[in-house]
């Protein structure tokens, strides 16, 4: 007999908060800097130096709470977590432990088939990154960059509510989306802006215990969440499959070698020690500080994916694209506005032409080549019959070039739709003229041969004719 | 001219009797001929103190009439000084030059005041005898065969031998207070978070708090007047106005209402001591003062309340000595955990590895409950008890320390038996309030102290009630005989 196997994940997110210098220190956190160039004394954790707390981090850790209808703590507490590594200058990473900033909430999240689920959340907390070893450079030693070290990160710790690698990239979507919109994150997966720690177990159907879970470390792009999250289900099911027992520890996730293996085991797990900070005051947060921050709440994703559907009239799919960044989804609405409606004409382009062009060219939508503004012009001249939807690719191509505006590229390359019957007609009577072979085909029943006839006429006029008056002028002629 | 105290001094700079580069002079060379005898120094910065005085003479001469311009004073070696060695009496750190000043010590120099020495004192700051330094024991100048008392040690020997009229210290379970009383001193710890730790190398963050020893309550006052104050770089520090504690010195004690614990009077406590801080309540008595019995009956509770926070926050704190961007780093090692190992077992001291690993313990998983919370569950009744006390009375009179100074090495071999040492003074420090000890008498010739400790924030209040009780007595005056190959200097 086989069994049916259950998977259960949860996600720790790491989202390093946007705010231009350090959570404890005045230091900035801008990334690619000179090793060691963004690190001042307290960041060194020179003898004597104190942390003082970086209103903005608590600003923006109150602004994710409140999106995902999170409890906000009235009155939380740093702490310290003891361990010693080179690259922690304190000894101990000053975090949050038993009363973090952020306690329980939950965000909905969209999977590929449409669907949607929630996932609980337990907690968020503020604390600080580490800096970075750096192995390779030096030969027998290890160089230290503290750099990162006091970086703010907000830690979001999940439920295990999710049940497969997809619903556990859809959740990690979801948050990358909700914290890009509230300007809380960059979102930087390469600069590790935004990483994700899982921890993976399996069960057999049914059961209500979970089974012994492994954390996987080191998963810094969607795409290797899923892979690793699968590659660990697989080991977890053949262990146990074989008779095996599941090991409680901590995985790391090789990319290159796309496998996962043993970093350390939960006996070689530190005793952290922590306790409360006591350099730093317990944090309180106002009702009106609460209120302040509320006030400055963007509309959110769902919100606006709603909004969208009932004012647009777009499918769910095609909102759901539109409002996947807060940036498009402003691309968006300034096309329709500036194009004076054709919502969906312009949800089709945004997310069909111009998105293929932003990918292809690895461009941020905010620094498209063509402009809101300029893609409206190209989708008025598609609504007022100027040009056909085929045509405007070509338009399109020549407005990411450079080569001007839809009309100025319409008149140049004399693009303009011959919608004159007259004229569509005369080219019809030549297309069946010279193919009087064809004709007879299709007058003896072959119906098929109708494209042929429309591919042959939009051929002769390089297809500047009007596709609807073709089709409905040819009818009328091989009848 | 360094029998003066540093309103003395002020007053013959601003009237020219000599100027600050005289004094310093001076100082320089009583520091140089008595220190290393009393081995109160870790660093004296001659050539800074005098480029400092020269500074401090010029801008007299141009209108700053400060009270600390042009006087020479010493910092305790944890103090973060720019550009001079801060070791913390520590191996790890004999190699450590600071580069800023601790805002104490940049508050200080604005002020005028000239750094002359860094002082000697227990490894950071974990004593209460000044034998735990690694630059070896301060003597007593009173007996040089006996201790000064810890950790600010250093501190308190030079300005008791009139080395140097004040000095600062740090006080995280009596470490201004006990010095004093052993060496017949002025020491305040004022309120936690009345002055800034920035720049302070922390023992334990929760306790640790800078103060003064001086030769006077007047002094005291004015030191603290230019330590205190809110510090944006220390979350801890309090976001409170400083009073001027020299305008309220000269205050009348009518009708002030102080309390003496029974606990204070314990077995514990010698005869001769009893009968020395007895008398100087009945001085206060004298004064207006209007006397009665309190009690704090969780006092007992404080040493050893004291030995688990204390550590706890030590073992974290000094996580950061690892040998790898300051300080001392083993020569030799295999691997990484052997570089910290070695780095750390041969730069820490007996003591600092003590608590360091009781500390750990105690924070340890299955043992935090047990032993942290706890201590912080008793850390409030103790705070509470004063809390209590101060429902009935304005301020609390007793022994600083239950004998007089000890002698070397009496005590090194009992850690609890030294421990104990403290049992007056670290309720304060639990409480975070503020207390002095004043000279009030001396024991087979050596001096003994009364402490006074008061509310959060009454420092104006305890030192106009030392200054009164200072203008009636002369304990505080009375100098230790100084010799220098057999002359006596005093």
């Amino acid at each position: 007999m086989t069994i049916e196997w259950e998977v259960v994940i949860g996600l720790e997110i790491h989202a390093q908060l946007a705010t231009r210098s350090k959570i404890f220190s005045s230091s900035s956190t801008a990334y690619g800097a000179q090793p060691n160039s963004q690190a001042n004394l307290v960041d060194l954790g020179y003898p004597g130096v104190l942390p003082v707390l970086n209103g903005e981090v608590v600003k923006m850790a109150v602004k994710f709470g409140l999106a995902v209808n999170c409890e906000i703590a009235r009155r939380s507490v740093f702490a310290r977590k003891n361990y010693f590594y080179p690259d922690l200058p304190k000894g101990y990473q000053i975090s949050q432990f038993e009363l973090p900033v952020v306690g329980r909430g939950e965000i909905c999240i969209t999977l590929d088939d449409g669907s949607r689920k929630r996932v609980g959340i337990t907690r968020a907390h503020l604390e600080e990154d580490a800096g970075k070893s750096l192995h390779e450079e030096f030969q027998g030693m290890s160089g230290i960059d503290l750099n990162r070290a006091g970086t703010p990160l907000l830690e979001i710790v999940s439920e295990p509510d999710m049940r497969s690698a997809e619903e556990a990239v859809a959740y990690m979507k979801g948050m990358h989306t909700l914290v890009r919109y509230l300007e809380i994150c960059d979102g930087n997966m390469q600069e590790g802006s935004f990483r994700c720690d899982a921890n993976v177990s399996v069960r057999p159907k049914g059961q209500e215990e979970f089974g012994t879970r492994t954390e996987l470390k080191n998963l810094n792009s969607f795409r290797f969440v899923e892979k690793a999250i699968n590659l660990e289900v697989e080991r977890q099911i053949d262990v146990l499959e074989s008779g095996g027992k599941v090991v409680q520890e901590t995985r790391l996730y090789d990319s290159a070698k796309n496998e996962t293996r043993t970093m350390r085991l939960k006996e070689e797990a530190n005793d952290y020690r922590y306790f409360p900070d006591p350099d730093l005051l317990p944090l309180l947060i106002t009702e009106e500080e609460i209120e302040a921050v509320r006030s400055t709440l963007p509309e959110l994703p769902d919100e606006k994916r709603e909004r969208f559907c009932s004012e647009y009239k777009l499918s769910d799919y095609d909102a759901r694209v539109l409002t996947a960044s807060r940036e498009m989804a402003a691309y968006f609405e300034a096309v329709v506005e500036a194009s004076g409606g054709e919502p969906k004409l312009a949800a089709n382009w945004v997310a069909g032409e111009l998105s293929a062009g932003l990918n292809r060219s690895g461009t941020e939508i905010g620094d498209s080549k063509v402009s809101a503004s300029a893609l409206a012009g190209l989708l008025k001249r598609i609504a007022d019959c100027t040009i056909s939807g085929k045509i405007a690719k070509e338009v399109f191509e020549a407005m990411w070039d450079g080569e001007g505006d839809a009309d100025d590229i319409i008149e140049k390359r004399g693009l303009r739709q011959i919608t004159d019957s007259a004229a569509i007609e005369k080219i019809i009577d030549e297309v069946i003229t010279a193919n009087p072979g064809q004709l007879e085909q299709y007058r003896g029943g072959k119906d098929k041969l109708f494209g042929f006839f429309v591919g042959q006429v939009m051929k002769a006029t390089q297809g500047k004719a009007n596709p609807g008056q073709v089709n409905q002028l040819l009818k009328k002629k091989l009848a | 001219m360094h029998d003066k105290t540093i309103s003395e001094l002020s007053r013959s700079l601003r009237s020219g009797d000599f100027s600050s580069v005289e004094l310093t002079t001076h100082l320089l060379d009583r520091v140089e001929s008595l220190g290393p005898h009393l081995n109160a120094f870790v660093t004296v910065t001659g050539e800074l103190a005098l480029e400092q005085a020269r500074k401090a003479d010029q801008t007299r001469a141009a209108g700053d009439s400060g009270p600390l311009n042009g006087i020479p004073i010493a910092h305790k070696d944890l103090f973060c000084t720019d550009g001079v060695l801060t070791t913390c009496g520590s191996r790890i750190l004999d190699n450590f030059i600071s580069p800023y000043d601790a805002t104490v010590v940049g508050k200080l120099k604005k002020a005028g005041a000239v750094m002359l020495a860094k002082t000697n004192m227990d490894e950071f700051a974990m004593g209460s005898s000044n034998e735990n330094s690694c630059f070896g024991p301060v003597k007593n100048p009173w007996d040089e065969t006996r201790v000064p008392g810890g950790s600010s040690g250093g501190s308190a020997a030079a300005v008791a031998a009139r080395l140097l009229p004040g000095a600062t210290g740090t006080d995280t379970g009596g470490s201004i207070r006990q010095p004093a009383a052993l060496t017949g001193i002025t020491g305040l710890k004022p309120t936690y978070g009345r002055v800034s730790r920035y720049g302070m190398v922390a023992f334990a963050s929760s306790l640790d708090q800078a103060g003064t020893l001086t030769r006077s309550a007047e002094d005291a006052a004015i030191m603290l007047g230019t330590m205190a104050g809110f510090d944006p770089r220390d979350s801890t520090s309090a976001e409170k106005d400083v009073p001027d504690y020299r305008a309220t010195l000269e205050d009348n004690l009518d009708g002030l209402r102080i309390g003496v614990p029974t606990e204070f009077f314990d077995d514990g406590l010698m005869p001769a001591n009893k009968t020395a801080v007895e008398e100087a309540i009945r001085e206060l008595e004298k004064l207006g003062a209007k006397i009665s019995e309190i009690h704090l009956p969780n006092l007992g509770l404080s040493v050893p309340t004291y030995y688990v926070v204390a550590p706890a926050e030590c073992s974290s704190n000094l996580s950061r000595f690892d040998g790898v961007r300051f300080g001392h780093r083993a020569q030799e090692y295999d691997d990484l955990t052997d570089m910290y190992k070695k780095t750390r077992g041969q730069g820490f001291g007996a003591e600092v590895k003590r608590r360091i690993m009781t500390g750990t313990y105690v924070l340890s998983a299955g043992y935090y409950d047990a032993y942290y919370l706890k201590a912080q569950k008793v850390r409030q009744l103790i705070a509470a008890d004063y809390a209590e006390a101060f429902k009935s009375v304005d301020l609390i009179a007793g022994p600083t320390t239950p004998t007089p100074a000890f002698e070397l090495g009496a005590k090194t071999h009992d850690p609890i038996t030294m421990y104990l040492n403290d049992i007056y003074t670290i309720g304060a420090n639990l409480a975070g309030l503020p207390g002095m000890s004043v000279p009030c008498g001396f024991v087979d010739g050596l001096p003994v102290g009364l402490q006074i400790v008061g509310p959060h924030f009454c420092e104006a209040r305890l030192l106009n009630v030392a200054h009164r009780y200072q203008q009636v007595t002369d304990w505080h005056t009375r100098a230790p005989e100084m010799t220098v190959g057999g002359t006596p200097t005093a």
